[in-house]
């Protein structure tokens, strides 16, 4: 049974795929109004996850099925001991398709491995986030046309951000992407993700402590949260958060169309007076978050052979 | 120094210096009720020094281990006094059941009836990931 459980389980052409799919659903959303009726997603959220819950379940309204759900962690079997296989095996039963959510990293792959039915990996601990890449993806493909020539900056905390490595990941596929990595020394992309991906691909990059300096190259800023609990000491953290925080002034030297993610809960990152610039894409990133998760569950259920 | 020659059983040969007590452990030699001897630190045309692993019993060794700690050590099998067999071991492409994943954020951690499982993903710097957290194996 084919499962999502990291953006290097969907091949360039299915990313492709489910973009123009996503596309289509923007352009025609009643044509997929009933693509998917009596068909149920089962939501397995084993830790708080408002948006992304919510994002899952909308879409699979929207495609015409249903959906089933625990209502909190506390309550569910796994309180009672009952394993993350147990409860796939279980909730293959009642439904056709699974999003999970799990604190522990692997866990959707334990529950892909055990589930009669396709299984979408919801956020694993930080390890892999595949869906928030898909909606990362198809905002740059819909600000910017397409991937190729573009550089993109990402920004903050490069070293333990998960949806920074996918994206680094699906963007390194495409020709001529160049990468301005943006973070204080402590918190650098990992040398396995330079070496394996950016290196053995001979993709061009250039690592920055400042955003100012970085910003006038920039087509893409992705902005990521600086958090507090990721130094050694609270010095350190009061010395660079404020680096790291997006706000008009360091607007001004950027480009007239770059556009600004971020894979959303902000804090402080993002200055609330920037909303209403537009080049602020992070709300319109919830919305495509959600037309590409369709895409996905739509992909899934047919190639099951459930649709 | 001398060690008696087998009559059936297991040698291992050809392991770098100093690293026959680490498989002598992961392949659980402790616990066999047969004579096992550890020689180490044997002078080697081809390596220097080497260490070697002889087992008094014709039982199956596990290859991913040896391939794991040592890959380029050979496995000699011997039968009434004969070499019956000569195979160099290779680096497992998988490692299931051998090492165990220390990240504590894993899987595994909290459910520890999964097999713990790794992938070889660096065969150049002899990289093993848990296939769960991909966490490379210390």
């Amino acid at each position: 049974m084919r499962s999502v459980i990291d953006i290097l389980d969907l091949t360039t052409e299915e990313l492709e795929g489910l973009m123009a799919t996503a596309l289509d659903i923007v352009a025609r959303p009643d044509d997929y109004a009933e693509v998917c009726r009596r068909k149920k997603l089962a939501t397995l959220f084993f830790e708080p996850s408002t948006r992304t819950r919510m994002s899952f379940e909308a879409a699979m309204y929207e495609l015409g099925g249903n959906v089933i759900s625990m209502s909190s962690a506390a309550s569910s079997s796994a309180a009672k001991g009952e394993s993350v296989a147990d409860t796939a095996k279980v909730v293959s039963c009642y439904a056709d398709i699974i999003a999970i959510r799990h604190p522990k990293e692997g866990a959707a792959l334990v529950a892909a491995e055990n589930a009669d039915v396709p299984v979408i990996n919801a956020g694993d601990g930080g390890h892999c986030h595949p869906t928030q890449t898909l909606a990362d993806l198809l905002t740059i493909r819909r600000e910017k046309g397409a991937f190729e020539g573009l550089t993109v900056g990402l920004c903050g905390d490069l070293k333990f951000g998960r949806t920074v490595h996918s994206l680094i990941n699906a963007l390194s596929r495409y020709r001529d992407v160049r990468f301005v990595l943006i973070s204080p020394e402590e918190l650098k992309v990992p040398s396995y993700v330079k070496r394996d991906v950016l290196k053995k691909q001979g993709i061009p990059y250039q690592q920055t402590t400042s955003l100012e300096d970085a910003i006038p190259d920039l087509d893409i800023l992705y902005m990521t949260r600086v958090q507090r609990e990721r130094f050694f000491n609270e010095e350190d953290y009061l010395r660079l958060k404020d680096s790291y925080i997006l706000t008009p002034e360091k607007l001004r030297g950027a480009k007239k169309d770059m556009a600004i993610l971020h894979p959303l809960p902000r804090v402080n990152e993002i200055s609330v007076a920037i909303d209403a610039d537009p080049r602020a894409c992070y709300f319109k990133q919830v919305l495509n978050g959600k037309f590409m998760r369709m895409a996905l569950i739509l992909m899934l259920l047919k190639e099951a052979g459930t649709i | 120094m001398n060690i008696d020659s087998i009559q059936n059983g297991v040698v291992i040969d050809h392991i770098t210096a100093g690293n026959g007590m680490r498989l002598y452990s992961l392949l659980g030699l402790d616990n066999l009720d047969v004579s096992v001897a550890i020689i180490k630190n044997v002078v080697s045309r081809k390596m220097g020094k080497k260490d070697i692993i002889k087992i008094d019993a014709d039982i199956p060794v596990d290859f991913q281990v040896i391939g794991y700690v040592d890959p380029g050590a050979t496995l000699n099998i011997i039968r009434d006094g004969k070499l019956v067999s000569k195979q160099a071991v290779e680096m497992p492409d998988r490692l299931t059941g051998v090492i165990r994943c220390y990240n504590p954020r894993c899987i595994t951690s909290t459910e520890q009836e999964l097999k713990q499982i790794f992938k070889l993903t660096d065969r150049e710097k002899r990289v093993y990931r848990c296939i769960y957290c991909e966490t490379a194996a210390k």
